[in-house]
């Protein structure tokens, strides 16, 4: 290797390496942009550094995103502000490759650089990038265009503008499918930074123009615009302009059009406001939840409740209501699904008479639905309609939703309920529980399924933090402690666990009086998993105990399986002794 | 709206498509010479041209995509050649092609949880938007599509870089700036040297952007773009998939034939297409001879079928094969996407989008050959897929037969022409010429009569008939009258 100095020697292999046939060097380098730039200094970074990287955008997709990234926080590396401009080559070129991901960060870096420059840089350099960009010949420059009006557009001068605003309305009528999507899914964005006489003359007209593209994929993305555009304008204007759109999208002959105002409709009813919403939106809703497609009544039983947050209770039970319970028993265990995990919202909303009345039918239904997700996000949110009308109206239905989805044929959804079994015990309170659900708790023990089990344990430590020690010594620790007896040493090992996840939150007294008696009695046993899983609770529970029960106890257990037939087994218990030793020299 | 550009390009044609067209044999790659062995691996599988008619793509039995480009003899200027051809530039030669690239699309793959054998042959290629001078298209085999990216790439040579091997004499000039300052850090700096690259000439390098993979469960047979230029759909005998060519890793059924039980399956699905403009509409066509018109936008699931395409039943006896040789090889649409063609084993069909009542027009490929169906059901010959192709300006079309025959017929209303050609250097060789003089007056239209065998060809190629020497694979070039179609391991090209 050639001498380079000392301290520059790492640098120059950096640089060498931008250039290396192998990429992730390559991408190495180009994530420390910042440190070559350090090195060479303001001027060669300038005039060196980001001429060679112009040059280098046919390198992989990965690296070229890489630098587009680096180059988006480069203005200090070039020398402040009034060289952001040299920064701008580069990420041109980067924002004509065909790889969409680069592309889109590119784009990112550029507006996050214009928005930093000055009002004269940015007519003298950033507003010709735009210019060139819109009129390139291949869509991908033209595409990356349409997010970078924008930023040129503010401090532009006049003629300027109304330049890039005609140069903004080409583009929504580009002969590429992607352009327009590309202009449809910008044109919020590029109408915040537009003159309100513009908005209501210009703007307006490409949108009218991409709401009635032929193209599927642009009209969908025309109707994230009424959200954005909706905001912009006068109230009037908006139901006069937007509010007919979104009706007519609303009743749009493709789905995926309809779907999309269903996902959007939050943001569209805000931008119109409450009054036409109202009057116009609920049937336009109402709708959307009786329409023919699933995905479309997917879409819109997941906003039930953010759009009845959005009117008062008795339009919410004239209108709304008896699509959801439609939908209670829709064909489609998606849609009852997506009603399921949002429905408990809407207790609070309609306030606890009418919830007994006419959202309690409904929450029963679901918990008793086939379809195990139904009646898991039923549970899930259980604590929503707890605070609306108190879990004993819930519980004689509850009990045997719970029960059933802990015998599930399908491991995952036990897990689910497992994992629900905390909160189900905080909100149905201990008594409750003792009766109905203790015994399960301790059947998942002895599932059949391992992550069963030690999910099952790990739910033993989390109802003793909930209900304390007292309790825990009461309903679970005597059954824990007979299992270690289970003629099934994969029980008896599940018996272990729990102890281990239990003896911290026990603490140290119940710990010494009733754990370790019981462990140092599983070290006889005739499986070695199980001693060398007794070695390793042992090694756990080392800080939870005094030294002196460590010293008199533990050691002696320890010894004795260090010197076991088994390998493993030695090879836990020496471990678990030069743990002994290690916690006795940093006390000392 | 569409009906009436259908009528102006007829119209605008008419003049001087009435006249048959005269093939002539224009070029072939790979011709075999006497006596050579075919390799299982050389034949073609797969022959596509990209939208603007410049390239030409196939695939063949070994995964291997071969591209084509046109010389560019016709046009000086490479980069207009579209504006060119739209300025009513008079083709002075017809379109010749030169090998661009080739590279190795699909290997031999095993399925281990299946305990199946994927073969890497390539099913279809289908061309998609050209972007910033490289050339993208999709390959299938049976089980996963590739998107292949093919750029010229310069070769690139780096040069002066900093920590050179010891004994490379620019290294010695680091090393002295560095001990002549003393390690001064300032000099130290400027002897920091970005690498420089110098370039050399250019070739086209083929890369794999994306793999969509393990989505069917049946074997692939068609793939088809989008107008939307963002979503493509795979079908394979039972469902049909829908892809964003920038995700890899899922896709959406959109039509799922599988019925609950497979005892009950009695037709599958043996092709399917994009409407070439409307985004929403797509064909499919089955092995019991129907095409089905569906629309995405009515449902996510298109269980429902919006037209359904079927003959009319016919009246005559049914025999053993009727429902065989009803099976649907191939469809295609026509530009405008009014006209749908499609291929079963006897017969080429031309169907109106408009109406569905039955077929506009119907042409006989190969009517020997009924007699001989039992035969060429025990050599498994009557499975064979022919496809069809429709030219540019939707008056003619073209589909394959036996002993490396293809046929092109006239498909707009009144025309009676028919060719029967050959691949091979001499395209006419067994036939009886197409007459250039007398077909002005309608003379062969009385003789031939519309859509049948001459007997001339009758009489003269069954006898010979060869069930291995099968033309299964043409396409028609988008703008002028040329067919690329495939012999074996030989791909002809014609033109008129």
């Amino acid at each position: 290797m050639a001498m380079v100095d000392e301290p520059l020697y790492p640098i120059a292999l950096l640089i060498d390496e931008l250039k290396n046939d192998d990429i992730q060097l390559r991408l190495n380098s180009i994530r420390r942009l910042s440190t070559i730039a350090r090195a060479l200094g303001e001027e060669r970074t300038r005039k060196e550094l980001i001429p060679f990287l112009s040059e280098n955008s046919d390198d992989d997709d990965e690296v070229l995103l890489a630098m587009a990234e680096e180059l988006g926080v480069f203005i200090p590396f070039v020398g402040g502000i009034e060289h952001a401009h040299v920064l701008l080559p580069p990420l041109e070129s980067l924002c004509t490759v065909e790889e969409t991901s680069v592309r889109e960060k590119a784009v990112d870096s550029l507006c996050k650089i214009g928005s930093q420059m000055k009002e004269s840089d940015l007519v003298d350099s950033f507003v010709p990038l735009v210019k060139r960009l819109a009129a390139g010949e291949w869509f991908a420059a033209r595409v990356s265009a349409c997010g970078l009006f924008h930023v040129a557009y503010q401090g532009c001068t006049d003629v300027l503008k109304t330049e890039l605003r005609s140069s903004y309305g080409q583009l929504c009528q580009d002969d590429m499918p992607m352009v327009r999507r590309a202009a449809a899914s910008n044109l919020g964005k590029f109408a915040t930074t537009v003159e309100s006489t513009f908005l209501n003359a210009e703007i307006m007209t490409m949108f009218d123009g991409l709401t009635k593209d032929e193209q599927d994929s642009v009209r969908l993305l025309a109707v994230e615009g009424c959200a954005a555009l909706g905001k912009l304008l006068e109230p009037q204007e908006c139901v006069a302009r937007i509010l007919p759109v979104i009706v007519n999208f609303s009743q749009d002959k493709s789905w995926r059009v309809r779907y999309m105002v269903a996902n959007q409709l939050y943001e569209l009813c805000e931008a119109v406001g409450p009054d036409c919403t109202k009057t116009d939106l609920v049937p336009a809703y109402v709708r959307l939840l009786r329409d023919n497609e699933a995905e479309v009544r997917i879409a819109a039983a997941g906003k039930v409740t953010k759009f009845c947050q959005l009117l008062n209770p008795e339009l919410a039970i004239q209108h709304i209501l008896p699509c959801v319970k439609e939908l209670s028993s829709d064909s489609s265990q998606h849609v009852r699904s997506a009603l399921a995990s949002v429905i408990m919202g809407m207790a609070p909303i309609l306030g606890k008479d009418s919830t007994i009345e006419h959202l309690l039918p409904i929450f029963l239904s679901l918990l008793k639905d086939e379809f195990p997700d139904v009646r898991l996000n039923i549970i899930s949110k259980l604590d929503q309609v707890n605070q609306v009308i108190g879990i004993d109206l819930l519980s004689q239905s509850l009990l045997p939703a719970i029960v059933e989805l802990a015998e599930d044929r399908h491991w995952r959804v036990r897990l689910a309920i497992i994992e629900y079994v905390p909160l189900l015990a905080s909100q149905l309170g201990i008594g409750f529980f003792d009766d109905k659900l203790g015994a399960l708790c301790m059947q998942w023990m002895q599932d059949k399924v391992y992550s069963i089990r030690e999910a099952a344990a790990n739910n033993l430590k989390r109802l003793a933090e909930e209900f304390g020690s007292e309790w825990a010594m009461q309903h679970i620790v005597p059954q824990v402690l007979d299992m270690v007896n289970n003629p099934h040493y994969l029980h008896r090992m599940m018996a272990l666990r729990a102890i281990s996840l239990m003896a911290p939150v026990m603490g140290s007294e119940i710990t010494c009086s009733k754990f370790l008696p019981v462990v140092v009695e599983a070290s006889k046993d005739r499986v070695p998993n199980i001693k060398f899983n007794v070695a390793k609770l042992l090694q756990s529970l080392i800080p939870i105990v005094d030294q002196s029960v460590v010293d008199k106890t533990i050691r002696q257990c320890l010894v004795d399986l260090s010197e076991d037939p088994d390998v493993d087994v030695r090879y836990f218990a020496n471990q678990a002794l030069r743990s002994i030793d290690a916690a006795a020299v940093a006390q000392s | 709206m569409n009906g009436d550009d259908d009528d102006e390009v007829v119209a605008a044609s008419a003049v001087d498509t009435s006249l048959p067209l005269e093939w002539r044999f224009s070029q072939v790659f790979g011709e075999r010479s006497a006596g050579e062995e075919v390799q299982e691996v050389d034949v073609i599988s797969a022959i596509e041209f990209d939208h603007s008619g410049d390239h030409l793509a196939t695939g063949d039995r070994g995964g291997r995509v071969v591209l084509f480009e046109r010389s560019p003899v016709t046009n000086s200027s490479g980069g207009d050649r579209r504006d060119v051809e739209e300025t009513d530039y008079p083709p002075l030669r017809h379109p010749e092609f030169r090998y661009k690239t080739e590279f190795q699309s699909h290997d031999p793959e095993f399925d281990y949880l299946k305990s199946l054998e994927i073969e890497e042959k390539i099913n279809k290629i289908r061309w998609c938007q050209t972007a910033n001078g490289a050339l993208f298209l999709l390959s299938t085999n049976d089980k996963t599509i590739k998107y292949w990216k093919v750029q010229d790439k310069k070769i690139k040579k780096i040069c002066q870089v900093n920590s050179d091997p010891p004994g490379n004499a620019s290294s010695s000039s680091i090393t002295t700036a560095c001990l002549g300052n003393g390690g001064g850090v300032p000099e130290a700096i400027s002897s920091l040297r970005l690498p420089v690259v110098t370039s050399h000439e250019s070739s086209p390098v083929a890369r794999c952007r994306r793999v969509y993979s393990h989505a069917h469960d049946y074997h692939i047979n068609s793939i088809s773009n989008n107008s939307d230029g963002e979503t493509f759909i795979s079908a394979d005998d039972l469902r049909i998939n829908l892809w964003n060519l920038e995700i890899s890793n899922q896709s959406f059924n959109i039509v799922d034939v599988k019925p609950e039980k497979m005892e009950d399956l009695s037709e599958v699905i043996t092709a399917a297409e994009f409407h070439p403009t409307h985004c929403n509409m797509l064909a499919y066509s089955s092995s019991k001879g129907s095409i089905r018109l569906l629309d995405l936008r009515q449902s996510a699931l298109c269980d429902s079928h919006s037209k359904l395409f079927e003959e009319p039943e016919a009246a005559g006896p049914k025999s053993f094969f009727t429902e065989i040789i009803a099976s649907v090889s191939d469809i295609k649409f026509a530009r405008e996407g009014r006209y749908l063609l499609s291929r079963d084993y006897m017969t080429l069909k031309l169907w109106d989008i408009n109406m569905d009542s039955g077929p506009v027009s119907t042409f006989q490929v190969h009517e020997y050959l009924k007699p001989k169906l039992c035969d060429l059901y025990e050599n498994d010959s009557i499975f064979d897929k022919f496809e069809c192709c429709i030219s540019g300006n939707g008056l003619r079309a073209a589909t394959g037969s036996y002993s490396n025959l293809f046929r092109v017929f006239g498909v707009s209303p009144g025309s009676t022409e028919t060719a029967t050609l050959e691949a091979t250097r001499n395209p006419m060789r067994r036939h009886v010429p197409v007459p250039s003089k007398p077909s002005r007056l309608g003379g062969i239209a009385r003789v031939v009569g519309r859509g049948t065998e001459s007997p001339a060809v009758d009489g003269s190629s069954s006898n010979a008939l060869d069930y291995k020497t099968k033309l299964l694979h043409l396409a028609w070039h988008p703008s002028e009258n040329s067919i690329a179609c495939a012999a074996g391991n030989s791909l002809y090209m014609y033109y008129a």
